[in-house]
């Protein structure tokens, strides 16, 4: 709406999770993150730091404890589940996984048609349009077919393009680019640079690789049990870390 | 669609089996038609064994009994059929609701279908036709409501695995109701077990039927195979074609049923299907 703001602002959100010896353990601690328009964030962490957690609060999937989530400016934790259902298309996912993530038994026709905005009149159109924006080309000869009938990065592909369907003003890349091999992490990871050059689309990069967020982020989030414990412009954060922790993440990754 | 054709070929016994059930429906569909005899018409010639004139024999009452056993299909499919079909569609809306949405509901609905389990599922149904008398809607209509718990907990347990699949919640954020994500993406996806375990059902079914009606607790107008038992075992030495082939009737149908419903199971286990 305002072009000023942030598209997405986290406030001090908490979540606590019950593990299975009933114990309580934050899964998010008092955390506060915002994506501006355009912008890439990454958010930066090992398994179980709790950023997916924190991913699935922004898509408003999981409810907070404390701490709000604003999307435009508008708190969703304030809205009707009519106005929630609207607000959520101006945000979108790309999960690890896209043959979890594709409804198996839906034609990439159906995938496409179920996520296109309201206002796409030519349906077929704007599907073929989406599939060949995401390097599926010619788009056409995708349709009719199903997920289990295309290689994982052309599935991946698809999911992407189903985000993009949507016109969404922010993608939440929830380890998009872990599941593929290295030379399909390239490719998408080119392709979603391309994405926001053409659509000032704004990512937040959900990743356990500091090396993606090495690559292409504006802004590092690291996170460590549930606590953001450094943050900063990427540039600051990767080449000056202040954290052990980010230290250790560096440490990890092959210097390229 | 094919392939799961091609899978079921792949079962020599489950094929068999759905030939079987498909002359089954023909016969009784088509014999009526070119054969218009009166199944009940007497002839005069009780307890005649199988001969040219009557190939499987007559009743005490010198009914032909191949007329009688082909007339019999229809009771024993369509109490089968349709009480799996009630069964499976009860069990299918209650077992998606609690599996979804969970909580309370979900609680109360599966601590109902856990009683019903429990129940002396036989007995129950024997007591249900003797107090509110016979007739085949009564007969599908107690197998259907001792029935539908075995689908709702399969398909509650194969919906609450199906909503954690990441399209579901890609789905969500497309901005649709949790109703339409129910119905259009969750259960589409949970309905393989219950296709093979309906079909179990069927021959569970035709086997109630088939024991309320040798206990009497059918109706005399209505000709069936239990019930053919049921007079049939008065003359089992002296006539053994009255109660032996029924038997083998419901044995075989039941039987068919088992087979086409392990064959289906087989051929829907997404362990195998290559995805």
């Amino acid at each position: 709406m305002h072009n000023s703001g942030p598209i997405l602002s986290i406030q001090n959100v908490t979540k606590r999770f019950r593990n299975n010896a009933g114990d309580w353990f934050h899964a998010v601690n008092d955390v506060s993150l915002s994506v501006a328009q355009g912008e890439i964030v990454a958010l930066v962490g090992e398994s179980g730091s709790g950023k997916s957690t924190l991913g699935r609060i922004a898509l408003g999937l999981i409810r907070p404890d404390s701490g709000s989530v604003c999307l435009d400016g508008r708190d969703l934790a304030g809205l009707s589940p009519a106005e929630l259902r609207a607000a959520r298309r101006r945000m979108q996912p790309v999960f690890q996984d896209p043959t979890a993530s594709l409804n198996p038994r839906k034609t990439i026709r159906a995938l496409l048609a179920q996520a296109s905005h309201p206002d796409a009149i030519e349906l077929e159109a704007y599907a073929i349009g989406l599939l060949e924006s995401v390097g599926l080309t010619p788009g056409s000869e995708y349709l009719a077919r199903f997920p289990h009938e295309l290689s994982g990065g052309q599935r991946q592909r698809v999911a992407v393009a189903r985000a993009l369907a949507m016109q969404p003003a922010l993608i939440l890349a929830d380890e998009a680019l872990s599941g593929a091999d290295v030379s399909i992490r390239g490719q998408i990871l080119n392709l979603l640079l391309d994405i926001r050059q053409k659509r000032n689309v704004a990512y937040l990069m959900i990743t356990h690789d500091i090396s993606v967020a090495r690559a292409f982020a504006d802004r590092v989030a690291v996170m460590m049990r549930g606590r953001i414990v450094e943050h900063g412009p990427a540039g600051e954060v990767l080449t000056n870390p202040t954290h052990d922790y980010t230290r250790s993440l560096l440490a990890a990754v092959p210097e390229l | 669609m094919r392939e799961l054709f091609q899978r079921l070929a792949g079962s020599p016994a489950g094929f068999i089996a759905g030939g079987f059930i498909l002359l089954l429906i023909v016969v009784t569909i088509v014999v009526p038609l070119v054969h218009s005899v009166n199944p009940m018409a007497i002839s005069g010639n009780a307890l005649f064994p199988p001969s040219a004139q009557h190939l499987l024999g007559t009743d005490e009452l010198g009914r032909d009994v191949l007329q009688l056993l082909i007339h019999g299909v229809r009771v024993s499919l369509s109490v089968g059929l349709l009480s799996a079909l009630v069964a499976s569609v009860l069990g299918v809306l209650i077992g998606a609701w609690a599996g979804y949405f969970g909580g309370r509901i979900d609680m109360f609905l599966m601590r109902v279908a856990e009683i019903f389990q429990v129940l002396p599922t036989f007995v129950l149904a024997a007591v249900i036709v003797a107090m509110l008398g016979p007739g085949t809607t009564r007969v599908i209509a107690v197998i259907a409501i001792l029935a539908w718990p075995q689908i709702a907990l399969v398909m509650r347990s194969e919906v609450y695995r199906v909503k954690q699949i990441d399209f579901v919640d890609a789905v969500r954020c497309l901005g649709y109701s949790e109703i339409y994500i129910l119905i259009r993406e969750v259960v589409p996806n949970a309905l393989r077990p219950v296709v093979a375990l309906g079909t179990l059902i069927v021959g569970q079914a035709i086997l109630i039927e088939a024991s309320l009606s040798f206990l009497g607790l059918s109706s005399p107008d209505v000709i069936s195979w239990g019930g053919m038992l049921n007079s049939g075992q008065r003359y089992l030495f002296n006539a053994w074609w009255l109660s032996v082939l029924p038997g083998i009737a419901i044995f075989l149908t039941v039987l068919a049923f088992n087979f086409i419903g392990d064959a289906l199971n087989a051929a829907l286990n997404p362990k195998d299907t290559g995805r």
